[in-house]
């Protein structure tokens, strides 16, 4: 491997780690805000003390984690002119726009929560409330606007391509890729579903160490409110993209089930279990449709095999939530009087399904974002085209590397010692 | 004016506010570390409390004026990125590294921590300064006397901001007197690494300041140190950030018509004027939204001590 092509994998793992680590704090960031808010709600309706507690220490962990989500989100706007300059002069005038909208509802995210986290004696109740629920609006919005960058990334619009320069520039245009609306929806709920499903699995948790503390029923109560139609609805917004996928990036289709040869009525892979025709079925409706396989596309374009492992594992991830939804539900409905449902082994696959939803968000970028290589710009630029020319970048990479994992393991501490001392004051 | 120049001066305008808000968040952590004496957890504990509902708010400016510069300079961050990418590489881990331990240290880590934030705050200024004197000089070196006398200078602004403010912020008269010598000494130390900056500068440097500017900003120190002096601290507060919005201003007035010496300026590292015509108004609209909120917000925490 020659030095450059050594520093485009360094640069690309770089952005890659980074991303990931930053999607799960923004992530939180995003989630947390509408959890708390609705905590504070149930407070004011039903003056129960456990709602003020518990929307006093989700924000308590919202403030660790959007902190962590805000820095690491500053160090990707800087890597994108420090790794891939080429990337930015080419995309700025169309991905501008979307990023300039989501600085703003940043911006406002930031402020609110500045009042709402530390204003608790300074304002109205009914303000404050107000704030969170402007903090939680405004970081849906700036999920909205950030997952449109990235949409356009897979699927651009607005431009014309002459000669390999792009001509006629039209920004407002690029805001319309057809990647757009359910990639937002995608994430959106991933971020829902992940955050809700941790938050469900740290208070099934405390029940089943402590059975029946009030505070943790009313968190795991509002945490399944969030939690449990999502995980319902992300199959079928994961179903819409993968349609979307096969109409315009059939490349990564192909990638993504691992298929060599084009094929008419395709099967599909859960696991162990083939599921005949399930891939033309729900790639194009239609059982018999031809799907087209790696061996139609050259080998220098087609992403690396791991887009199949993670497509597997959001799949399976994803299916499993969308069970345990189902079966959650099933269990309130039939003892809908006396409330949420405590079998211990109810709880205990609770906690074991917390970290799904985390992991499925990430084995879904993985899909998405390797998916999309060897391009930064679907079918425009090449990443090894977009790269700095600035060389030793194992240097920055092993340097951030080594702070992420501190980062992680640092806040995971913090939070495991938030959620010792909550289990610790109940008993 | 021109789309671009217009957005080249909310450029500027953003950097101006960060330098006054942010940059004293990072003066804080400067005090933090050199804390000292009988009173020493107690100065922290004003400097935490100080930054907490704020800090994050104050960062988004930095992210403002990198937004609109890869929007509507895309060609400038670009080469921005490449010719500085350590200086910046290092300032990102310092700006990771501030806020992560900030908020480890208030929700329960462990005490390490601190000095973790203090050291980074002191540090991050520091880097960016480097970039900022290196984007000014033609050659682009960021190593070199006057990039380290700016960077120097840029850690001392914050320090300088932060001691004044925090005169305001608390209700405790011996911590007060504290921060006023702080303040005061910071504000030797301003003008003694500015003067140093003046002399480092490469050759005819100095020729290019504008003269009104420089006067009014030393119109504004002189004022600022009248005011610690005899008390009046509020009073300090607003002369001590004009100073550094006028050395922003001026520093702006040197650099213009260029974006990054020697060869980027505003008009031929601008976007398309479809993207430019986009962006005006949506900073507008996102202005009107941002700047009763900030100003809320700043009243809500910033108008009578703890």
């Amino acid at each position: 491997m020659d030095a450059a092509s050594g520093d485009v994998l360094f640069a690309r793992g770089q952005m890659a780690y980074s991303l990931g680590f930053h999607m799960v704090f923004a992530a939180i960031g995003i989630a947390m805000p509408l959890l708390m808010v609705m905590a504070e709600w149930r407070w004011r309706r039903t003056g129960r003390a456990q709602y003020l507690e518990l929307a006093r220490r989700w924000s308590k962990g919202t403030a660790v984690f959007f902190a962590i989500g805000a820095v690491s989100g500053t160090v990707l706007s800087f890597e994108l002119g420090l790794l891939f300059p080429g990337f930015m002069e080419l995309a700025g005038p169309f991905i501008g726009m979307p990023f300039s909208l989501e600085g703003i509802a940043f911006f406002t995210e930031a402020i609110f929560l500045g009042l709402y986290l530390y204003g608790w004696d300074r304002l109205r109740p009914a303000v404050h409330m107000a704030c969170g629920a402007v903090v939680a609006l405004s970081g849906l919005l700036s999920a909205v606007f950030v997952t449109l960058v990235n949409a356009w990334m897979n699927a651009p619009r607005g431009f014309r391509l002459d000669g390999g320069r792009l001509v006629d520039i039209d920004p407002v245009a690029a805001l319309g890729s057809p990647f757009a609306v359910h990639e937002i929806a995608h994430g959106l709920l991933a971020a829902y579903m992940a955050t809700a499903m941790a938050v469900a699995a740290i208070h099934a948790w405390a029940l089943l160490k402590v059975p029946g503390a009030a505070l943790h029923r009313a968190a795991l109560h509002l945490a399944l409110a969030l939690a449990i139609p999502c995980a319902l609805a992300q199959p079928l917004v994961g179903h819409s993209a993968g349609q979307a996928v096969a109409e315009h990036q059939p490349l990564k289709l192909a990638a993504m089930e691992g298929l060599e040869r084009t094929t008419a009525g395709a099967p599909a892979h859960l696991g162990p279990v083939s599921i005949p025709r399930g891939l033309s079925l729900m790639a194009y409706s239609d059982p018999d449709a031809v799907v087209r396989g790696l061996e139609e596309f050259p080998a220098a374009d087609r992403p690396h095999p791991v887009v199949r492992v993670g497509f597997q594992v959001m799949v399976l991830l994803g299916t499993a939530a969308a069970g345990w939804a189902v079966l959650t539900l099933a269990l309130w409905l039939r003892r809908w009087r006396r409330g949420l449902p405590e079998a211990r082994s109810w709880l205990w696959l609770t906690v074991l399904l917390g970290p799904a939803g985390v992991i499925a968000m990430e084995a879904g970028w993985i899909v998405t974002e390797v998916g999309r290589q060897p391009w930064a710009v679907y079918g425009v630029l090449r990443t090894a085209d977009a790269v700095t020319p600035v060389r030793q970048l194992w240097l920055p990479f092993s340097l951030f590397a080594l702070i992420y994992v501190g980062l992680a393991a640092a806040a995971t501490l913090v939070l495991v010692r938030q959620v010792r001392q909550t289990t610790g004051e109940a008993r | 004016m021109s789309a671009a120049s217009l957005l080249a001066a909310a450029m500027l305008g953003g950097l101006a506010v960060y330098a006054v808000t942010g940059g004293a968040d990072f003066g804080g952590g400067v005090w933090d570390l050199l804390a000292r004496g009988p009173r020493a957890a107690e100065q922290r504990k004003l400097v935490e409390r100080a930054l907490a509902p704020v800090w994050e708010a104050n960062h988004v400016w930095l992210i403002f004026v990198v937004v609109v510069l890869f929007s509507a300079f895309p060609p400038a961050f670009a080469a921005l990125g490449i010719r500085f990418h350590a200086p910046l590489t290092a300032a990102l881990v310092g700006i990771v590294l501030r806020g992560s331990a900030f908020v480890f240290r208030s929700y329960g880590g462990a005490p390490a921590w601190g000095r973790v934030f203090a050291v980074a705050s002191a540090a991050t200024p520091f880097f960016l300064g480097l970039v900022l004197a290196g984007v000014t000089l033609p050659s682009g070196d960021w190593l070199g006397w006057f990039p380290l006398a700016v960077g120097a200078l840029a850690v001392a602004l914050g320090a300088y901001l932060a001691a004044v403010y925090l005169t305001v912020e608390t209700g405790d008269p011996v911590l007060r007197v504290d921060f006023r010598r702080r303040a005061i000494g910071s504000w030797i130390a301003v003008s003694a690494l500015a003067a140093l900056a003046l002399v480092a500068a490469p050759d005819g440097f100095a020729g290019r300041l504008d003269p009104t500017v420089v006067a009014l900003t030393l119109l504004l120190a002189i004022g600022a140190l009248a005011a610690l002096y005899r008390g009046r601290h509020r009073i300090a507060r607003a002369l001590a950030a004009g100073q550094v919005v006028a050395i922003v201003a001026g520093w702006g007035a040197i650099q213009y018509p260029l974006l990054i010496a020697p060869d980027l300026t505003i008009d031929g590292a601008a976007a398309p004027a479809a993207t430019l015509r986009l962006l005006v108004p949506a900073l507008a609209v996102g202005g009107a939204l941002v700047l009763p909120s900030l100003y809320w917000l700043m009243r809500v925490f910033k108008s009578r001590p703890d």
